[in-house]
């Protein structure tokens, strides 16, 4: 199944958090409700809190991908839920 | 009694009712009413009534007028989270507690009694919090404060497994708790809810992502709940874990799960029923907490059944009398 199209991406790779989550909502304030924000985290504690603080948040997730350096790759509809 | 203090005398006159008694009134007595004698001649403690540590604003203004007038420069904040005025004066004690009752603040109580629960802020405000631990504090301070007891008696809340109230270590501790359930219809594999759980109670399967969930391990957070992007985790049951026996001090004992996924309106029952027991079982032995008595086998044998007999299969099959925890040499 193809990706859905992407309205916005950021790479967050070696960012720690709390800032990774604080730069995903930035970013999220920048589209409009139902577009989609590419966002790729690191494996560990960001991939613990950061998914669920979206959720929190009022977005979803719609894709989880690993990627071959270990990292992850979500897919997010702004205020999807 | 601090044997440093500089009075001989173990008697005060006072002019306030304490404990229903005006005129000569012992120390011990006195600290029925909140009141702890310092070092320092005719110098006492006013330790306030603060369930849940929370201090309405309205109340703490009153609390600081009434300090600058009768008491120290600065208030200090005890371990169970109550506000205490020192160097009061005791010939001030009627001022302060009629002063204080105008804001509806009230004296808290010391010595051989149920004392002001304590609690974190719960799940009104904090993304952990669980269960309304403000809300048990207020009930339970309402129903069972200052009640007499063989020795002291702690009862404490905790919103979530992290336990900042330290539930295990008070006579009787509640800890809010939930039971995770997953739906595999609409789980779509993506692993997050192995991420969020801390505790590797979930493993995704390799091959699908779906999670394989081992109850042992679960601490029941409900991290993989408020993690799940499409809700494949919910909440099974939801409740307050029972932790009894608890103490700290000189010789700390950690009280153990009795109770799991009691509802709200088991807890006064629950407490109902244990300070019944300890009423009744804690009198021949004396000054002792409830965790030394539960550690005699018979003692033991004996709340479990009073338990099961008010409580039913709401008491854990299996529970574990509490256990001393070594903090001295040996």
């Amino acid at each position: 199944m193809p990706d859905e199209k992407i309205d916005a991406s950021l790479n967050l790779k070696g960012v720690a958090c709390p800032i990774n989550f604080v730069k995903t909502k930035l970013k999220l304030e920048e589209i409009a409700d139902g577009q989609i924000l590419e966002l790729v985290i690191d494996d560990g504690e960001p991939m613990q809190n950061v998914p669920r603080s979206i959720k929190e948040e009022g977005h979803k997730i719609i894709k989880v991908e690993k990627l071959p350096d270990g990292s992850f790759r979500l897919l997010i509809k702004k205020g999807g839920i | 009694m601090d044997r440093y203090i500089e009075d001989k005398d173990s008697k005060i006159k006072v002019d306030t009712k304490i404990e229903g008694k005006v005129g000569e009134i012992d120390f011990n007595t006195l600290k029925s009413g909140g009141l702890i004698k310092q070092r320092q001649k005719d110098m006492f403690t006013v330790r306030l009534r603060c369930p849940g540590g929370r201090v309405p604003l309205s109340k703490l203004e009153k609390v600081v007028q009434v300090a600058k007038k009768y008491a120290g420069d600065y208030i200090h904040l005890s371990f169970r989270q109550s506000l205490e005025l020192p160097y009061v004066n005791y010939k001030n004690f009627k001022a302060i507690y009629e002063e204080l009752s105008e804001r509806d603040q009230k004296v808290a109580s010391c010595g051989a009694r149920v004392r002001v629960p304590t609690a974190c802020s719960g799940c009104e405000y904090n993304p952990n919090g669980l269960m309304d631990t403000q809300k048990m504090a207020a009930l339970v301070d309402e129903k069972f404060f200052g009640a007499d007891m063989p020795h002291k008696f702690k009862i404490s809340f905790s919103g979530c497994p992290i336990d900042c109230a330290r539930t295990n270590e008070n006579d009787l501790g509640f800890q809010g708790a939930v039971n995770p359930e997953w739906e595999e219809e609409t789980c779509v594999g993506c692993r997050i809810c192995s991420k969020a759980c801390r505790e590797g109670a979930i493993v995704s399967d390799v091959e699908t992502g779906k999670p394989i969930y081992d109850p042992e391990k679960c601490l029941y957070c409900g991290d993989c709940i408020r993690a799940c992007p499409t809700n494949s985790w919910g909440e099974k049951t939801k409740g307050w874990v029972a932790r009894v026996g608890g103490r700290h001090g000189r010789h700390p004992i950690s009280g153990h799960i009795i109770a799991e996924f009691i509802q709200d309106e088991d807890v006064p029952k629950f407490i109902e029923t244990v300070i019944k027991w300890y009423g009744e079982h804690g009198k021949p032995y004396g000054r002792t907490r409830i965790g030394a008595l539960l550690q005699i086998p018979k003692e033991w044998d004996s709340f479990i059944a009073t338990l099961r007999e008010k409580l039913q299969d709401k008491i854990k099959s299996n529970p574990k009398p509490p256990t001393k925890n070594e903090i001295h040499f040996e």
